[in-house]
């Protein structure tokens, strides 16, 4: 194909510009013709062939020339001599003409568009996409388009902008155009498109508003250049400032926006894996370094549910979907059983004893780690997110991921039902007496073993919760609890031993700091400023954010 | 002989020199027999008793924490293998151009892209300098370490935990390739130390000797800083920190001092640890590895001189034992080891056997054994 002919080819565009908007979508037929035409031939026909198939708007061009491009498509002959374009799929031969499977029968050569024709195409597919029902893909083409600048695009988009119903979309076909007249404009529409996209606050338009402003003060510093061009270059460097700056506070307001949410989410795990800790090292002066297999616990009850589901009910059913609103409470469970158990088992002997629960307690996390190894292999297992967390929501820019959403959601929900439960019924009562004065407690009638089993329990469980949301966040695995216990423990000492509310602050202040560092420092630095950062905080609070008062010297 | 007086009671005279003697015998048997000869011990085996030696040490450093001062750390395996790195340096100099890339530089150095020496690496060529990084090095990590948490009174568990996240954050880093220390496969391939070759069984059976050195004066040392007013002090601060301090001690400067001191032995044991396994990385500083320090020291019997040595020592044999021949179920019979000890054994097995003599065999005889019995259960934290 010549190099006139893809000339013609971009004026056949222009032209189709104008009445674009005017096409009748014909069926699929004539465009599979076309297609075959574009492919069989070369020269002159091709060019017609490829200007006709401009003005069709069928999916099945985009599918054909993209094929093409990867040399998905062939030609052979067929026995009477019949020349056909096929596209090769996983299931075997197409005809493009018909759309019929076809059994090759003479020699099938692999054909490959030229450089210029793929180039032509591509366009010919991005002007496909704009019209293309989806408003999101719509919004990518779009995109796309502005980014190129290319003139020819102008009127076009310009003829489009007013079309748009859905807002979303129309802000991007404006912020295509004004960036495309940001180059291709006269003047004054170049002073305004700039105004525009400052008032767009657009991202993309930030690298050639950075362009434009390089040009102008060119401009003005040049001496040869004419008074009235320094008066425009003037005026459109002030508004390309402002519209700059505009667009950087926007951007950064979003930055912020982000790490915070980031920080809140890791801060809600946080938490969600600390509040147990906080309640059994606070009121029982137990270290349970198994606390992180509690959260793996966690983890394969939400596998082990997922999986009774997905036979039960089948994959992808609606029943299947509400798999984690089960999986949860059972996750609560299980650990909680096995809170019992360890209490009974192991902790009983120890309490008071700090030191000697926590060596006894890490013995136990490793015989949990290869129970669980044993039972599920060392790998990790796949736990897929049901549909309703696995989405995201976007607020002004920020994109927040439902199943991050639903975690600082249930934290706070765990933060006010804890408190209610310390605090309103009687259970709660014995808990706080038991943790102020164990043996006043107990003299006064307070069943003391059993205030701790049932502590023990609900702090398990609460890992148990954890490790249930881990899973929709990150990997089940055996050592999934180990990378967040030393994590969990920090949150537990700063926030002062005893103390939700510390722990709830600390977690969430850990989260937010870590988060604010990760981008600046890289993930390693920034965890290794945070352990530092707490070992100094230590030196003016060492003990922690809300410390237990008393009066006792060894506490 | 003056030298011996530390040793108060004839048991602890007795392991001291049972020590030396394996210390002088087993290199012998390695040297001296023919490997047809029943008595013979393979360069192997000696490579291996070698490292437990190392191991006993670095338990021994923690036993003076734990089992004398009542500090219990987490982190005793950073400083075994900051010692360790620190002497890696050297051996991975020594290397020269007959590493894969034949070139002066690190293997691993040649392969992240470095054109010369970074300039922290080029003392090391020298050993001496390495020897003395070896216990600066700990050291002063210790020392920093230790000033801010015994400074604002940090004590009993929060130690614990603290010491902890100081290792794994030290872990953090040396897992990056970009401390210079080579990332996650650390430092291996040795060649030369001390211009002697590493792989010659002489050089195996002089590294176990100065293992054996380093392990006697150790002990000796920890025994020797018991009969001192300073040990006397030590112990105190682990049955009740607040009457020593009440009593015009600045516990805080003890406590320091033993902190950096068992940071050095430790960093030494790392030292000598290094050349007989081949090989160093981040893994050797990962906090599940301070822990099995830990269980080494609980299940010899903290507090107890022979304790450490023999809990470092079974507890390795019997690592080497199950993983060979029940690899599934090393961590369950490790796991059970920690619980069963801690719950019933809390002076490990030392205590065992003193308690065992003091109620069957010499019943009448054991009023000092009895009393310590005592002190022992009642210290506990």
């Amino acid at each position: 194909m010549s190099r006139f002919a893809a000339l013609f080819w971009l004026f056949a565009v222009t032209i189709l510009s104008v009445v674009g908007s005017t096409v009748v979508r014909a069926d699929e037929s004539e465009a599979r013709r076309l297609l075959t035409e574009v492919i069989l031939y070369d020269g002159e026909r091709q060019d017609v062939a490829v200007e006709a198939l401009g003005e069709e708007g069928a999916e099945i061009i985009k599918v054909v020339v993209e094929a093409w491009r990867v040399g998905e498509v062939s030609t052979t002959t067929r026995a009477e001599g019949e020349e056909l374009a096929l596209l090769k799929t996983p299931e075997g031969w197409f005809n493009i003409l018909t759309g019929d499977e076809e059994v090759p029968s003479g020699e099938v050569t692999i054909n490959r568009p030229s450089r210029k024709l793929r180039k032509t195409l591509k366009q010919l597919v991005d002007l496909l996409d704009l019209s293309s029902s989806d408003p999101a893909e719509r919004i990518a083409a779009v995109e796309k388009l502005g980014l190129r600048q290319k003139a020819e695009y102008v009127e076009l988009l310009r003829e489009r902008v007013t079309k748009q119903t859905d807002p979303k979309v129309q802000r991007a076909f404006e912020e295509a155009l004004s960036i495309s007249l940001l180059v291709n404009g006269t003047v004054e529409e170049r002073l305004q498109a700039v105004k525009d996209l400052g008032e767009l606050k657009s991202f993309p338009a930030r690298d050639f508003i950075d362009v434009l402003v390089a040009e102008n003060e060119a401009v003005i510093a040049d001496d040869a250049a004419a008074e009235e061009d320094k008066e425009a270059a003037k005026d459109l460097l002030a508004a390309a400032v402002s519209a700059k700056e505009k667009i950087d506070s926007r951007q950064k307001a979003v930055e912020v926006a982000g790490t915070i949410f980031r920080g809140l989410s890791l801060g809600s795990v946080l938490l969600l894996v600390s509040y147990g800790l906080a309640i059994t090292f606070g009121l029982m002066g137990v270290i349970n370094m198994a606390h992180g297999e509690f959260i793996a616990i966690g983890g394969y009850t939400v596998y082990l549910v997922q999986g009774y589901f997905a036979q039960t009910f089948g994959e992808g059913t609606a029943a299947y979907e509400w798999y984690f609103a089960v999986a949860l409470p059972a996750a609560f469970l299980v650990a909680a059983f096995f809170g019992v158990v360890l209490e009974r088992g192991v902790i009983q002997f120890l309490y008071r004893r700090p030191l000697e629960s926590l060596l006894a307690t890490w013995g136990v996390s490793m015989i949990i780690q290869q129970l669980i190894r044993m039972k599920f292999g060392a790998a990790n297992v796949a736990v897929s997110s049901p549909q309703w967390l696995s989405g995201s929501v976007e607020m002004g820019g920020v994109t927040m991921t439902n199943n991050r959403l639903f975690v600082i959601g249930f934290a706070l929900f765990v933060i006010v039902a804890t408190w209610l439960l310390l605090t309103k019924t009687n259970w709660g009562l014995h808990v706080r007496a038991t943790m102020q004065n164990r043996q006043m407690a107990s003299s006064l009638g307070v069943r003391s073993t059993r205030v701790n089993m049932m502590t023990f329990a609900f702090g398990s469980g609460l890992a148990g919760l954890a490790g249930a949301f881990l899973s929709q966040i990150g990997n089940v695995g055996p050592s999934m609890g180990q990378t967040y216990i030393v994590d969990s423990f920090m949150v537990v000492v700063v926030g002062g031993v005893g103390s939700l509310l510390g722990a709830a602050l600390s977690s969430l202040g850990i989260g937010m700091i870590d988060q604010t560092l990760q981008p600046i420092l890289g993930p390693v630095m920034g965890k290794i400023s945070v352990l530092l950062g707490i070992i100094l905080f230590l030196q003016f609070k060492p003990g922690g954010l809300f410390p237990s008062k008393s009066r006792s010297l060894d506490d | 002989m003056g030298v011996l007086k530390p040793f108060e009671k004839r048991s602890e005279l007795a392991v001291f020199l049972l020590l030396a003697a394996v210390v002088i015998v087993l290199p012998c048997l390695n040297g001296m027999t023919g490997e047809e000869s029943g008595w013979h011990v393979s360069n192997f085996k000696l490579g291996v008793w070698g490292k437990y030696l190392c191991f006993a040490v670095v338990a021994m450093s923690l036993n003076m924490l734990w089992g004398y001062t009542g500090l219990l750390c987490l982190g005793q395996c950073l400083f075994f293998a900051l010692g360790g790195y620190a002497f890696g340096m050297y051996l991975m100099l020594m290397i020269g151009d007959l590493g894969a890339y034949k070139s002066e530089l690190p293997d691993f150095m040649v392969f992240l892209g470095y054109e010369q020496l970074p300039t922290h690496w080029k003392p090391f060529y020298s050993p001496w300098f390495a020897i003395l990084m070896v216990m600066v090095v700990p050291g002063l990590v210790a020392f920093i370490f230790g000033f801010l948490a015994f400074r604002s009174r940090i004590k009993g568990v929060y130690f614990s935990i603290l010491t902890q996240a100081l290792t794994y954050a030290a872990a953090l880093l040396f897992f990056r390739n970009d401390t210079t220390f080579g990332g996650n496969n650390g430092f291996t391939d040795f060649k030369f130390i001390l211009g002697a070759d590493i792989r010659e069984p002489s050089t195996g059976r002089w590294l176990f000797v100065a293992s054996g050195i380093l392990l006697l004066t150790v002990y000796w040392f920890i025994a020797w800083l018991l009969t001192t007013k300073f040990g006397k002090v030590q112990e105190a601060i682990r049955d009740s920190e607040n009457r020593v301090r009440f009593s015009g001690y600045s516990t805080t400067h003890f406590k320091l001092f033993i902190f950096v001191v068992s940071a050095i032995i430790a960093g030494l044991a790392g030292a000598l640890y290094v050349p007989q396994a081949g090989i160093i990385n981040p893994g050797e500083m990962w906090p599940t590895k301070g822990l099995d320090i830990v269980v080494w020291v609980a299940v010899g019997g903290r507090g107890t001189k022979a304790g450490p040595i023999i809990g470092a020592v079974l507890v390795n044999l019997l690592k080497s034992y199950t993983t060979r021949e029940f690899p599934e179920y090393w961590l369950l019979i490790l796991g059970c080891l920690f619980v069963l000890v801690v719950i019933f054994m809390p002076d490990g097995i030392v205590g065992l056997c003193k308690r065992t003599w003091v109620r069957f065999v010499r019943p009448k005889a054991g009023s000092g054994p009895a009393a310590e019995e005592k002190a022992l259960a009642t210290e506990s934290s």
